[in-house]
């Protein structure tokens, strides 16, 4: 395939979609198949042919459309329509009546001009509601693949890396490493084999940022790994996909066969001497593979324990070898940075943090779903605009954002801007994007535990202070919960909650306490409603054993 | 190197050929452990002990390292599972939903823990991390098939469902 080929299959399937005058596409991912979209699917497919109008409009399964809650979505193109809570009636009348007699379904019908949508800004989900998922040529016809094309005959690596670097793209995975600066690591390492890794296995509870851009638009993720190879010099990619999303792995396992068919995937790409492949491993349920040591190690067969870093992956990483691991949503940002230039993303967001963020919002909000927002807005309009509050006759107490690592943000901090540096201010952190809503009906002590249960069962159990420390931390918040704690035992919480941070081998255990931390820190009158009155044995940091250890 | 011919298993089982394909087809490669676990578990449904000897050998792996890897993650199972599995979401956002409360409920229902299987070997009770739905949270998954917004009565409506199909075919 050349250059001039891939412009022409765009043209062909551009001029394939024009003979249509309505395309229906509804919403294929995980959220809307649990609500029944196959039967909306099969029942407007259907009245396609009772009607006779296969020539006039084409039914097609497209990404995740955001509003999960209020599913099976469809909208119809060009006039976007959306509608929601499409059942069999209301998919046959969307046949009969809106593109039968053009007239549009009153009750279904979801302003677009709302604040959910008006506020959100589409990067990483472009192509959500306008391309079929399981088609190369759509995403080829929405200039995919056009990036890949530049970087490849007009570009040398040095200068994708500068465009990445000036974008100020920094990794999607939550802790925000510039992704320019690892990729130059990895490009100037001296070895006969690289390799390109990608982090799909989304383990945090809450989030599916990941899985919806994999469903819905895998050729995305395979274009901005291609480049990435290009850019290190790398012939060889994984993508890390966890077991427990198989409609996911479907969609990826079909996107790299039809690139591979297309010579968009293999040797000689574009007809330069690049050559790259890309093979999928699936997890296998371990939420510490989500660690890039760990999950190196599961793609090699082995238990998925972390290892001491430096040396980091981008030195020694798959096989001993230089290793760029990057997030789904990071690779799936690369394409449209080259493809509009890094001044475009840079503008976006704030000026350390630039672009978008794709968050998940769940819990007890109104309107659950998957969004995305430019950095830096402020807190309170992803919570009260575009999730809409929480359900009526309950108040907003706290968004958790990132997941078991992550931290709790209370009311009076409602107005912070969402970016790296801010929320690490309040102990939270951006994390990879799930951000669970809690109102008052929640007690936060109960939350924390619910945290560090998790943290437990999922330590590796490689060092102490996360094997012990997570234990004896859900322990003791068990032990308040039923009343039976004293103060002292409070102290002592605290304390070995800074221990297990300060003294963990892997991101996990070093993390694994911010959910009681941050709890402490704004709802710290919950744990005290909870205490037992002093039994006169008070705790003092003088006579603890981990202070005495400290000294010795 | 010649591809050695897939032979078959002395017992004559005909699913050790379609595991035989599958080693081959990673080149007998201990890297390939997890994804020749994957493929061993789709056949037979879970790892006996001998089939990890088994793995093992193809793969010329010690057995500690199989056996380690198959307890290490949660998605392997040593046990044989009940006909029917019912999989709780106990993600944040379920949780938040009320997961626990349908949790008590079922187990109380089914007289067992969850990750264990009822004594008729019926229905397996299996927690999930998270499975993704979160928008239509509390989430459980139901033989392959997501409920959502479901509640505890819901659910037991449904376990019920399936325990009244073996009466009805005993009958």
């Amino acid at each position: 395939m050349t250059v001039e080929d891939l412009r022409e299959l765009a043209e062909k399937e551009q001029a394939r979609q024009a003979e249509f005058k309505y395309r229906i596409l509804y919403c294929s991912s995980a959220g809307c198949v649990s609500s029944g979209c196959d039967t909306v699917k099969n029942e407007l497919k259907k009245a396609i042919v009772d009607l006779d109008l296969s020539k006039k409009c084409e039914i097609i399964g497209t990404g995740c459309l955001g509003l999960c809650g209020e599913g099976p979505l469809v909208i119809v193109h060009p006039d976007m329509t959306l509608y929601q809570h499409v059942d069999a009636a209301a998919a046959r009348r969307i046949i009969e009546e809106h593109v039968g007699q053009g007239r549009k379904l009153k009750d279904n019908e979801l302003d677009l001009n709302d604040p959910f949508f008006a506020s959100q800004k589409k990067i990483v989900l472009e192509n959500m509601g306008k391309i079929n998922a399981e088609s190369i040529e759509e995403y080829i016809a929405a200039d995919g693949y056009e990036a890949l094309a530049k970087a490849l005959t007009e570009m040398v690596p040095e200068e994708v890396i500068g465009e990445i670097r000036k974008a100020g793209l920094r990794g999607r995975g939550g802790a925000g490493y510039p992704t320019g600066l690892k990729w130059d690591i990895v490009r100037k390492g001296v070895s006969d084999q690289k390799y390109v890794v990608c982090n799909a296995d989304e383990g945090d509870p809450g989030a599916f940022m990941d899985r919806s851009v994999l469903e819905g638009d895998p050729h995305r993720v395979l274009e901005g790994m291609a480049i990435a190879g290009y850019a290190v010099g790398a012939n060889q990619g994984f993508i890390y996909v966890r077991a427990e999303y198989p409609l996911a792995i479907d969609r990826l396992r079909t996107a790299i066969k039809q690139a591979e068919r297309l010579g968009l995937l293999g040797n000689r790409i574009f007809e330069s001497q690049f050559n790259f492949r890309i093979d999928i491993r699936i997890g296998a349920g371990a939420f510490v593979c989500g660690e890039e040591t760990a999950l190196l190690r599961s793609v090699m067969g082995r238990r998925g324990r972390p290892k001491v870093r430096p040396p980091y992956p981008s030195e020694r990483g798959l096989w001993d070898k230089p290793t760029v691991i990057n997030n789904v949503e990071t690779y799936a940002n690369v394409a449209p940075i080259l493809r509009n230039g890094s001044a475009w993303f840079a503008e976006i967001g704030t000026q350390k943090s630039t672009g978008t963020k794709v968050f998940a919002i769940a819990g007890n909000v109104k309107r659950p779903g998957l969004i995305e927002v430019p950095m830096g807005i402020p807190l309170r309009k992803i919570v009260f605009d575009i999730g809409g509050g929480t359900p009526e006759g309950t108040q907003f107490k706290a968004a958790q954002a990132g997941g078991p690592s992550g931290g709790c943000i209370p009311t009076e901090h409602l107005d912070i801007a969402v970016d790296y540096e801010s929320l690490q201010t309040v102990g939270a952190m951006m994390g990879s994007g799930g951000m669970i809503i809690i109102d008052n009906t929640s007690n936060m002590v109960e939350v924390a535990k619910y945290f560090s249960e998790f943290c437990m069962d999922e330590s590796c159990g490689k060092c102490i202070p996360c094997r012990v420390g997570t234990k004896h931390i859900y322990m003791m918040l068990d032990k308040i919960i039923k009343g039976d704690a004293t103060e002292s035992d409070f102290e002592l919480l605290k304390e070995l909650c800074v221990m297990v941070k300060e003294t963990s081998l892997c991101g996990l255990g070093q993390s694994a306490p911010n959910g009681v931390l941050s709890t402490i820190r704004f709802f710290k009158e919950e744990y005290l409603a909870k205490l037992k009155k002093s039994d006169g044995n008070v705790h003092s940091p003088q006579n603890s054993p981990v202070t005495a250890a400290k000294e010795a | 190197m010649v591809k050695p011919e897939p032979k078959n298993h002395p017992s004559g089982d005909n699913r050790f050929k379609l595991l035989d394909r599958a080693i081959t087809k990673h080149h007998a490669s201990g890297d390939a452990l997890i994804e020749i676990l994957h493929v061993a578990q789709g056949i037979f449904g879970f790892l006996e002990n001998d089939l990890m000897v088994y793995i093992a050998n193809a793969l010329k792996l010690p057995l500690s390292r199989v056996y380690g890897v198959a307890t290490f993650y949660h998605f392997f199972r040593l046990k044989p599972k009940g006909e029917h599995t019912f999989v709780l979401c106990t993600g944040t956002a379920c949780y938040v939903k009320g997961a626990n409360e349908i949790q008590k409920t079922v187990e109380h229902h089914c007289g067992c823990k969850f990750g264990e299987t009822t004594k008729d070997n019926k229905v397996s009770l299996i927690s999930a991390r998270c499975v993704g739905s979160c928008g239509l949270a509390p989430v459980a998954v139901l033989d392959d098939t997501v409920a959502g917004k479901l509640t505890a009565a819901e659910a037991v409506k449904r376990i019920e469902q399936w325990q009244d199909e073996k009466k009805e075919a005993a009958a």
